[in-house]
């Protein structure tokens, strides 16, 4: 009879215990996000930092991604407040300057933040190689359904979010991913998207 | 005379900048609510921001919390129940964007089914178990007669 009670137990309690290892392993902070795979959401925002030359552009011009089509888009929302975005600066910077040939673009996006703050937060940081524009009332970053900063979106030349980083990104990272969208690359997007 | 130009260069400048504002802050002008209009429509987003979870809050919806995004995320469901759409739109706006997460009570559809059925189910298994127990512990057994 106890045998029999000990059987029942384990077979009722194994599932939830099993339940509970797996919510162990799993990133609370971390959300699966619907946007890579999907069309990129539209932006035409004003430009308040201009970026180094060759990728420099003038302050007040508007970059919209319809006039980016064709190009691998690099998105990076970032703020002056944001200790990790201090991480990632340079990546993104020296990135941007080794593909200023390439057909690819570096978009800095403001994310609940005064550009004057911006702008003395690149100077502090030693310049920055691409432009940053403002978002006002962070309606682009809600498009990109935006947790917090720093978060980058490559976007493929057809306009499609190809990935989604959350936190600091390196230029590893960076790099074989805008490789792997560059015009001619071997890797097949769709099917690398499709096994992720 | 002096005074009278200086009125007239005011209401010229006044009327070049009215526009100009305009334009910087890259709106369409809307016509203003009543209101009446306004209130509803204040109850309105206030109906359909309780039911969208803020994203960077601990299980608050973008209606309690302070946070500016959520008060962003506020202004665009404002924005686009004034456009004329409705609730079940702007909810499958903001999960095209953040996925099933942000809606703080998930929809009964699919997998999620569970989570409405399941403690119905433990509910009314456990009230039968502890019936059929009680029954057991209460009723005299034969050799006990």
């Amino acid at each position: 009879m106890n045998w029999k009670r000990a059987t029942i137990a384990v077979f009722a309690s194994t599932p939830l215990i099993a339940l509970f290892a797996y919510g162990f392993t799993r990133d609370p902070g971390e959300i699966p996000s619907p946007l890579p795979g999907r069309e990129a959401p539209e932006f035409a925002l004003e430009v308040f930092a201009p970026g180094e030359a060759p990728l420099a552009r003038r302050v007040g011009d508007t970059i919209s991604l319809r006039e980016l089509t064709g190009k691998v888009t690099v998105v990076n929302f970032w703020a002056s407040w944001c200790l990790a975005c201090r991480d990632e600066h340079e990546a993104l910077s020296e990135t941007a300057r080794q593909y200023a040939f390439s057909p690819t673009q570096f978009v800095g996006v403001l994310y609940n933040d005064r550009p004057a703050l911006g702008v003395n937060w690149i100077e502090r940081m030693g310049g920055q190689s691409y432009p940053s524009v403002t978002d006002e009332r962070s309606r682009t970053a809600i498009d990109y359904g935006l947790y917090g900063v720093p978060e980058t979106f490559v976007i493929d030349p057809s306009g499609r979010i190809a990935y989604k980083h959350i936190g600091p990104i390196t230029s590893s990272v960076l790099r074989s991913w805008i490789d792997s969208l560059l015009p001619g690359a071997a890797t097949d997007t769709a099917t690398e998207l499709e096994t992720r | 005379m002096r005074r009278m130009r200086l009125s007239i260069a005011l209401i010229v400048a006044f009327c070049l900048a009215g526009p100009a504002r305009a334009q910087d802050a890259g709106t369409v002008p809307r016509p203003a609510l009543s209101a009446a209009e306004d209130s509803t429509l204040e109850a309105r987003t206030t109906e359909v921001a309780s039911m969208l979870r803020c994203p960077v809050c601990q299980g608050e919806s973008i209606q309690d919390s302070p946070s500016e995004l959520a008060q962003n995320m506020r202004a665009v469901v404002r924005d686009q129940l004034r456009e004329g759409k409705t609730p079940d739109e702007i909810k499958a706006y903001f999960v095209s964007k953040y996925g099933e997460w942000i809606l703080l009570e998930p929809e009964m559809k699919g997998l999620n089914v569970l989570l409405y059925v399941f403690p119905v189910l433990l509910v009314v298994g456990g009230l039968a178990l502890v019936t059929v127990l009680v029954r057991r512990w209460t009723t005299p057994q034969p050799s006990e007669r």
